[in-house]
């Protein structure tokens, strides 16, 4: 036990004696997911690509810092940026109340609604509570999208995956009967050869409370001044065009919406 | 079966490398795990079989507590856990720094908690199957606690101990898996990938189950090689 | 030792500081559902194992060399394989077999998660079962099939009266290893959509980013299996009572 407790302690003062540095912000490490497209996805050698990641280059160009991406899986994403693994995440993560207890959110730099898509066949006709009642509903688990059908849509059947790939997998194959998700994840989805499947059923109403106000950029609580090189940078983008350059290559319409 | 083989090809358009890389990920795991699970299981069952009766109580409730959990918790808690620990620390002796614990160590400390709960129960009974008086003897020879424990009990617990030590290797191997649900690359999570990427679920699964199956023959066989190595001395009377 | 009790002492405390915390009033109606699933899928798994395991178990010790052949294929594969690949190799790999499994009428059996999970936890501990039940019916000594053929009783009697129940003594510690086995083996059951109580766990810490949330699991999962523990022994020691010296 003297051994064990003896190593913890040198472990901790060796790391003292490392890690002991102010923070300059030259260089930021951005986390993100990897799996969302057209937001965030990883091709097949390896490259991260996307609108998040074009709008996190052009931010940290702005600021003048170099950034360095590292993937992290959905449901571990708050917990690593707590913990350091990285310093700011930008991967479509919508400003809710419950995730800022945790952390800290920039202003928005899109927001979206969310929608309903179903395969083409499908007789379902609305996208109501009662319309989906025993409906088998995937979505990806921590997101707002979850948290929507449990508050709004209590009576389907929430079936909850890791990443959207698992329930496109299983709506195409019939096991689930209509998915839930970003109106432009599923657009861009559906015009893929396996989103032939599928249609998109209807757009929801977002809840603010629920699904936020769009998506932020998160940073631990304690780095304000991040926070607010962010927001200057945000602004910046937005006025000098580079924004709009990176909309028109993803969309053909504007997702910063109102 | 020519599409199969496309998709099963190295290169680009095949998922031929990545699922090779994957099988080096659970390896290499599974090898990094074993010297710290046989290491801290060894410790493990000296404490057991000690005079002492608070260090048996400890050794004992160890191998309670991580034989009980599912491995797959194990997991979460030491990937999630530890990290939230070792920060809480730093904030306390304010230091302000990071260390990461990847989904690597993560795991290999993880199964190394299991694999070592496991062992010392392989360790203590094989200490059971050595006769008092070898150490007797070692002694009468005028050889210290020592030199009497590294010479002559430890070849014989080898020995002893090997066949259970073996079954605990397979079941490593086995575990491994587990590992992909934290986001390393291993040979599941690649198979998972390029399930998903080609709508292929059934062909990736399954070569993912027959490489593990091939990792398991060929553990097979090294182990009774092993334990023909550990046993020359009685074939020879 | 001390860091032992320091450590006991701060789960309890931490425990019962926590036991009115807003995370365990909210959450704790969800652990239990998780807990009636995990024990409905332990349970029908092992049934259904055991069910198949007899044949299998047959089948490893005939002399038939095709069914020798096969059940020994069938054993190896399941017990070389993990359970988390076989249950993605049922689940996802049902999934690409819809046409074929709708026309037989059985895609409604696969399209349920559970069923799918509970199929593929079957499988797998009908492997481990039939090998502990060959084990031990081999342990039987000949002498006990002898005497009974030399009683003029027919095969299927001796085998069902008098060498299955020696066979089943011998067994029991082994069945108690393996569902403990099942019962931690049936968190994977979470990865694909199930809310047993790892999934509930993975819900809950996904939703409140608090760490109890796993604690709680590991409360649940150490209470489920050191109680299945103590049963199993006070079990077998009322069963095997006749052979105490």
């Amino acid at each position: 036990m003297y051994i064990k407790r003896l190593a913890a302690a040198a472990a901790i003062v060796l790391a003292a004696v490392g890690g002991a540095q102010a923070k300059d912000w030259s260089k930021v490490r951005i986390g993100t997911e990897g799996a969302y497209p057209p937001f965030n996805s990883l091709t097949a050698d390896g490259k991260l690509v996307g609108f998040d990641i074009d709008i996190a280059n052009a931010l940290c160009e702005e600021m003048k810092v170099e950034c360095e991406f590292v993937t992290q899986d959905w449901d571990g994403m708050i917990p690593a940026l707590q913990a350091g693994k990285f310093d700011a995440v930008i991967a479509s993560m919508s400003i809710t109340e419950e995730r800022k207890q945790k952390v800290d959110f920039t202003n928005k730099y899109y927001n979206t609604p969310p929608a309903i898509a179903v395969p083409k066949d499908s007789k379902l006709k609305g996208t109501t509570d009662a319309d989906l009642k025993g409906v088998m509903l995937g979505a990806q688990s921590s997101t707002t999208h979850s948290n929507y059908a449990e508050e709004k849509l209590p009576s389907a059947d929430l079936k909850l995956y890791p990443t959207p790939d698992e329930y496109k997998l299983d709506i195409a194959n019939g096991r689930i009967d209509a998915v839930i998700d970003d109106v432009v994840v599923l657009s861009d989805w559906l015009k893929t050869d396996d989103g032939a499947c599928c249609k998109i059923l209807g757009t929801l109403v977002p809840d603010p409370v629920i699904n936020g106000e769009g998506a932020g950029i998160a940073i631990r609580k304690e780095d304000g001044d991040l926070k607010e090189m962010f927001n200057k940078a945000i602004a910046a983008i937005r006025a000098n065009g580079k924004y709009q350059e990176i909309n028109d290559k993803y969309f053909d319409f504007d997702v910063y919406g109102g | 079966m020519n599409e199969a083989l496309t998709l099963l090809s190295f290169g680009d358009a095949g998922w031929g490398d990545e699922i090779a890389h994957g099988v080096l990920i659970t390896v290499s795991l599974a090898i990094c795990t074993l010297p710290l699970g046989l290491a801290l299981g060894f410790v493990l069952a000296l404490a057991k079989k000690s005079e002492d009766p608070s260090l048996r109580l400890a050794a004992n409730i160890y191998t309670t507590i991580f034989r009980g959990l599912p491995e797959l918790l194990t997991l979460f808690l030491v990937y999630f856990g530890v990290q939230i620990a070792i920060q809480q620390v730093l904030k306390l002796i304010g230091v302000d720094a990071y260390i990461e614990v990847n989904s690597f160590v993560a795991g290999m400390v993880a199964l190394a908690l299991v694999f070592s709960s496991y062992a010392s129960e392989a360790f203590l009974s094989a200490f059971r199957g050595i006769p008092q008086g070898q150490y007797e003897g070692g002694y009468s020879l005028g050889l210290s606690h020592g030199k009497t424990m590294r010479l002559v009990v430890l070849p014989q617990l080898i020995r002893l101990a090997l066949p259970a030590l073996g079954n605990l290797w397979l079941i490593l191997l086995k575990d491994t898996s587990l590992i992909s649900v934290v986001g390393l690359s291993d040979l599941i999570r690649q198979s998972g990938i390029a399930a998903r990427v080609t709508k292929e679920p059934f062909l990736f699964f399954g070569i993912a189950c027959l490489i593990y199956l091939v990792l398991a023959m060929i553990s097979s066989i090294g182990l009774s090689r092993i334990e023909n190595w550990s046993k020359r001395g009685e074939t020879e009377r | 030792m001390a860091l032992w009790i320091v450590a006991g002492a701060a789960l309890v405390y931490y425990l019962s500081l926590n036991v009115v915390s807003p995370f365990f009033l909210k959450y704790w109606p969800e652990y239990v559902h998780g807990f009636l699933i995990t024990l409905k899928i332990v349970g029908a798994s092992l049934l259904i194992g055991a069910a198949l395991s007899l044949p299998i178990a047959i089948a490893r010790s005939s002399k038939s060399r095709i069914l020798n052949g096969v059940s020994y294929a069938y054993v190896y594969f399941f017990r070389g394989t993990p359970l988390l690949a076989q249950t993605f190799l049922i689940y996802y790999g049902a999934g690409s077999f819809r046409d074929a499994l709708t026309d037989i009428g059985l895609w409604w059996f696969f399209r349920d998660a559970t069923y799918c999970v509970i199929f593929a936890f079957a499988l797998n501990t009908s492997a481990y079962q039939a090998e502990i039940l060959r084990g031990s019916i081999e342990n039987v000594p000949k002498g006990q099939w002898e005497g009974a053929e030399a009683l003029g009783l027919s095969k299927p009697v001796i085998f069902f009266k008098i060498i299955l129940p020696q066979a089943l003594m011998v067994a029991l510690r082994p069945y108690g290893n393996e569902i403990i086995l099942m019962i931690k083996g049936s968190a994977i059951a979470a990865i694909v959509t199930i809310y047993d109580i790892m999934g509930e766990t993975r819900r809950a810490y996904s939703r409140s980013y608090d760490f109890q949330a796993y604690i709680w699991a590991a409360v649940l999962y150490l209470f489920l299996v050191e109680t299945l523990r103590r049963i199993w022994d006070k079990f077998e020691a009322r069963l095997t009572r006749h052979l105490k010296r």
